[in-house]
């Protein structure tokens, strides 16, 4: 690397300090009394042999606090040093503003120190991929409106064949529900979105899905790119207001509860801190159906092997849907053996913060500090292990081989798809001469 | 029993001693002026009230007007029953699974603080100085008792100095600074202790225990120690922003 590619724009580094600098990041960076509690919180920490350099305080003094220390006067070594930790010893989980006695924010300053280091064009590649579609394409998989489309009547058609009047209604104007998903859905598991489909009619919701603004995952956020998170996030808000969705629906996705309905106000310029359109997630809105009797339970086909959650941070601790998602797991399973710590005091699965988007140059790590994960996930004895949250499921499948856990991974969908009583309405109708159906299918 | 005994005399000599208008130094009772003492009792003493009471006041003043104009995620939450509940439980010992986590750190931290406001405010050679000096008379801890307390501080103290040193975790993130605030601490208690059992030179023991409760009063509004006050804020805070909006108990 030649002296000028180790230029960094000084200027620029100090204005988005100087713009991030509140009284609460002047604070916290000056009260920390170094007492060390934040570190045994950490999963980077406990999962690398209690390492000191892994504790949340190090990380934020070593980042941020050293950037405002040198009043941005850093370089381009500095920097690289830095995303090191921000990304790679960070999953901005919060758990540690939770053990923290001043109840000091870490993962905010993270995120700040992000933002500078993605300002200079330093942020891991496969974060770096995302912001380039969700630019093109306003996804983060570049997938186009037109495939996307494709893929909900294709399921549509697909699902109707089991439940009869089945639709999945695209842009309905008025509809309680807009109901936003992760691209992975579309892209790698599209039954994700027959089955949401299927709950929805046997629950008789008035929902549509959108047909731009219907990725509600935000990498932008964990790559520190706060303009264009703010634009992702927006184009979801804006296109609620378009429809006059009374609510906005998430997917079961962790990150993108806690970029819709807690961060992105901020970033799409909401100054009082509030979505334009209400937002709820899978897992709160699934709790009412059951609750509610919209959605019955076989007892019958309730699961009787022994079952774990994972908390993902998002939903747990950063959306606080802990209670919600253990009444769910009472209606559908019989043995259910909880984590320890738990709810929202759960450990990272270590795949949250963006880990699993950054890719297969940051596997190993992951894995790595997934073993806190792992060794929770092994102690309960389960054979089935839910989680509502795509990273989380990833990085759990992830565990299961590397650790030989034996777990079977699933969403809460699929076993209310597995388990729910369909009333004889919405049996197909039993046609003798069966002319348009598929012999291939079923 | 002859501890008892022993220290009674002691305790009424000492509040004599700071009752008059000098302090007299030399063991035959005879007065002499001292110029040291008078200027540490008195316009450093009233110095030093000044500096630390507007020195935070400024600082909560500067904390405040940049909170209104970059922290609206502070007052877009507020729930005083989140916030509260989140400074409570953090008051309490052992009231949260942090503290919980480090019995023995938890407990001395408790001591260390519960003495560092206790003993200077409410000792009775300090109230009897409060009296004479404001007309305030506060409750006051019978001097056993503030004996007691002063050496539990020194011991809470002492452990919290050798936990920097031996926990790696805590060693990496402790600056030279983090030591000596902690000796500063603990110093008046010190120099308070032995000038009051008379071990050692009493004079500079006198002027020591002045000197350095002024000293660590003047620092508070400029550092960490700032967190008597601030604690309560970014506590609040924590509060509102994991509790009141999002659902999760931060403790």
């Amino acid at each position: 690397m030649n002296e000028e590619e180790k230029q960094v724009d000084v200027i620029e580094i100090k204005e988005i300090l100087d713009a991030s600098y509140g009284a609460r990041i002047g604070t916290w960076l000056r009260i920390c009394s170094a007492c060390g509690l934040c570190a045994e919180s950490c999963l980077f920490f406990l999962s690398d042999n209690k390492n000191p350099r892994k504790s949340p305080a190090y990380k934020f003094k070593n980042t941020l606090g050293e950037m405002y220390r040198r009043k941005g006067n850093v370089d381009r070594d500095f920097l690289i040093k830095c995303s090191e930790i921000v990304w790679g010893e960070c999953t901005t989980c919060k758990r540690c503003s939770m053990y923290c006695p001043f109840g000091i924010d870490v993962a905010t300053m993270i995120t700040s120190a992000r933002t500078i280091c993605q300002s200079q064009g330093i942020v891991p590649e496969g974060l770096a991929r995302t912001l380039i579609d969700y630019r093109e394409s306003g996804n983060q998989m570049g997938m186009s409106k037109e495939d996307y489309l494709d893929i909900c009547s294709w399921m549509e058609e697909d699902t109707a064949e089991e439940i009869l009047g089945l639709t999945i209604p695209i842009d309905k104007e008025g509809a309680r529900l807009m109901y936003t998903v992760n691209p992975r859905e579309p892209m790698y598991h599209p039954n994700e979105i027959a089955m949401a489909a299927k709950i929805f009619t046997v629950a008789g919701e008035d929902w549509t899905m959108p047909s731009t603004g219907w990725d509600c995952t935000n990498i932008a956020m964990f790559a520190g790119d706060r303009a264009l998170a703010g634009h992702v996030v927006k184009q979801m808000y804006d296109k609620a207001l378009e429809l006059g969705a009374q609510k906005i629906l998430i997917t079961e996705c962790g990150h993108a509860y806690r970029s819709a309905a807690f961060e992105g106000p901020y970033l799409a310029g909401y100054r009082n801190g509030k979505p334009p359109v209400p937002v709820v997630h899978s897992v709160e809105l699934f709790y009412e159906y059951l609750r509610d009797g919209r959605i019955k339970i076989d007892p019958d086909r309730r699961l009787a092997e022994p079952v774990t959650y994972q908390d993902p941070c998002n939903v747990s601790r950063n959306g606080g849907l802990w209670r919600e998602a253990r009444e769910i797991i009472r209606f559908i399973a019989k043995d259910f053996r909880d984590m320890s710590p738990n709810r929202d005091h759960n450990h990272c699965c270590g795949g949250g913060g963006g880990y699993i988007p950054m890719g297969l140059e940051f596997k190993e790590r992951r894995m790595r500090s997934g073993r806190v994960k792992a060794d929770q996930i092994r102690a309960t004895g389960a054979k089935v292990i839910i989680t509502p949250c795509h990273n989380c499921f990833d990085q759990v499948r992830d565990l299961n081989n590397e650790y030989d856990l034996g777990v079977k991974i699933v969403t809460f969908k699929e076993l209310i798809c597995e388990m729910m009583v369909i009333p004889d309405k919405f049996s197909p109708l039993e046609e003798p001469d069966a002319t348009e159906s598929n012999p291939g299918e079923n | 029993m002859s501890g008892a005994k022993m220290t009674l005399p002691v305790r009424s000599s000492l509040v004599a001693l700071l009752q008059r208008e000098s302090a007299p130094w030399a063991e035959d009772g005879e007065r002499v002026m001292d110029p040291i003492y008078e200027l540490l009792r008195g316009p450093v003493l009233w110095i030093t009230f000044l500096v630390f009471s507007m020195g935070m006041i400024v600082r909560l003043a500067i904390l405040y007007r940049l909170s209104k104009e970059r922290d609206g995620v502070f007052y877009n939450h507020v729930d005083m029953k989140w916030g509260l509940r989140s400074i409570g439980h953090w008051l309490v010992p052992l009231g949260t699974r942090s503290l919980r986590s480090q019995p023995l750190f938890s407990i001395a931290t408790y001591i260390f603080h519960v003495c560092l406001f206790a003993v200077p405010l409410f000792l009775l050679a300090h109230s009897t100085l409060w009296n004479e000096s404001f007309g305030v008379s506060l409750w006051s801890l019978p001097d056993r008792l503030a004996d007691f307390l002063t050496i539990l501080m020194i011991g809470a103290a002492t452990f919290l100095f050798a936990r920097r040193l031996v926990r790696s975790e805590v060693r990496i993130l402790s600056a030279p600074w983090d030591y000596v605030l902690l000796i500063l601490a603990v110093l008046p208690f010190l120099t308070g202790f032995l000038a009051y059992h008379q071990v050692g030179p009493y004079r500079l023991m006198l002027v020591l225990h002045i000197l350095s409760g002024e000293i660590l009063l003047i620092i508070i509004p400029f550092t960490m120690l700032g967190h008597f006050i601030l604690f309560f804020f970014t506590r609040a805070f924590i509060g509102f922003e994991m509790g009141a909006r999002r659902g999760a108990r931060p403790w």
